[in-house]
């Protein structure tokens, strides 16, 4: 049968995926980020996972406003890196496992999660700067991956509790699958920062720290805050935490916390929490 | 005994009063209470600046990118921008390209084929120079 091993919650923020293209991360700029996911990457060498479902949000590589679905999954045996306007990062295209992306989206409909399926995803640094700290690649990527997209860009946005509820149908998914299959996910993105208007560059480490802390002990609290309160307190783009709620959602109320870490450098609160299940 | 987090949750489209379907409608955003210098990417926003993010989502390949660098005001009349639309990408006023409607992640490619990053759109927005924004930052060099 197939198991949830480990959850994470960590930043996306691009700018690490320049340093890490450009060999900086042991830089004394980057090393109190850097440093932190070394454990991280000890711990999940020594769990195993076959598959990691990666809830992020795409920034314009491969998803337009002509059709933005609320919550799309990824169902194919491979991802290329998409070009975000930069040009593409030069890294292995991911390995997918559609077998059980196709398992999960039908658990996931069935359980009145009206997902999208793709088929074809261009991944880019939402999904990619998780990968690089969590899982180094060589030629090929250490895990096969389902990548799960959420909108957090063009409100209506789902709400915190449906992403909570979201990570719940997905346990169940993962709990239902025949195969002995080892399981990771991790939610992405945040922590507070804002980018458009004249109030670029907030930042509130206060709240990153208390997110994090309810995100341990009491995510139902995280669940009922609206939008607005979410983009008053941490900034219009922090939206971007409702994503750590799914992982939240799958790992449960009984996970125990691993890892934590927490640095703010420029423009983003750079966090990091792991669970195990 | 196993929590809920979420009892006050769904159901509320069968039923009224504070935990009904109004109520629920009005906050996730609340309008009536806008956040200072901030502009929520909402359905009118998306539609406002419908030309000028699908513009800038298509400079999203080197041949698109090369088109745009080559002759800047026929890509834009290609994409079928107004004049006023075009004048602002001109001018690289970013500020009034996000007041136009344009979301900050296509704005990005616009800033990324025009040599203007990041934190130059952020100074701009902030009406302060590059310099000026990067000295008030914890860690300046983590860029």
């Amino acid at each position: 049968m197939a198991r949830l091993v480990a959850g994470i919650g960590t930043s996306h923020v691009p700018s690490v995926g320049v340093a890490y293209d450009r060999g900086k991360m042991q830089d004394p700029e980057w090393k109190p980020l850097s440093d932190a996911y070394v454990p991280v990457r000890d711990w999940l060498a020594r769990l195993r996972p076959d598959v990691a479902i990666v809830v992020y949000n795409d920034h314009g590589a491969d998803f337009f406003f002509d059709k933005y679905p609320t919550f799309a999954v990824g169902a194919a045996e491979r991802y290329e890196i998409g070009d975000e306007g930069f040009g593409r990062r030069p890294l292995p295209p991911l390995r997918g496992d559609a077998a059980f992306s196709w398992h999960l989206c039908e658990s996931l409909v069935y359980d009145e999660f009206d997902i999208t399926v793709c088929q074809e995803m261009a991944l880019e640094h939402g999904f990619l700067v998780p990968m690089n700290l969590c899982f180094p690649h060589g030629p090929d990527w250490p895990v096969a991956v389902v990548p799960l997209e959420v909108n957090v860009v063009q409100h209506p946005l789902p709400t915190a509790g449906r992403c909570y509820r979201l990570g719940e149908a997905i346990r169940r998914a993962v709990d239902a699958y025949g195969r002995d299959l080892r399981v990771a996910i991790v939610g992405t993105g945040g922590m507070s920062h804002q980018l458009n208007g004249p109030r670029f560059g907030y930042m509130n480490a206060e709240f990153d720290r208390d997110f994090l802390e309810r995100l341990e002990r009491d995510p139902g609290s995280l669940c009922r805050m609206t939008h607005q309160a979410l983009m008053e307190q941490a900034g219009a783009e922090a939206v971007e935490l409702i994503m750590w709620l799914v992982m939240r959602g799958a790992v449960g109320e009984g996970a125990r916390r691993v890892h934590k870490n927490y640095y703010a450098p420029m423009t983003t609160g750079m966090g990091l929490i792991t669970f195990e299940t | 005994m196993k929590r809920d987090f979420l009892a006050v949750e769904p159901d509320c489209l069968v039923r009224d009063g504070c935990d009904g379907y109004a109520s629920k409608m009005a906050k996730q955003i609340d309008r009536a209470t806008p956040i200072p210098d901030t502009y929520v990417f909402d359905g009118a926003l998306s539609r406002r600046g419908y030309r000028i993010n699908k513009f800038c989502f298509s400079l999203t390949s080197e041949a698109t990118r090369a088109a745009f660098k080559a002759d800047e005001d026929a890509y834009m009349t290609g994409c079928g921008l107004t004049e006023a639309e075009k004048r602002l990408v001109r001018t690289r006023d970013f500020l009034g390209l996000i007041r136009a409607g344009a979301n900050i992640y296509m704005l990005l490619k616009l800033g990324a084929v025009t040599g203007n990053g990041l934190y130059h759109i952020g100074a701009q927005q902030r009406g302060e120079t590059l310099d000026q924004f990067l000295a008030t930052r914890n860690v300046k060099g983590a860029v």
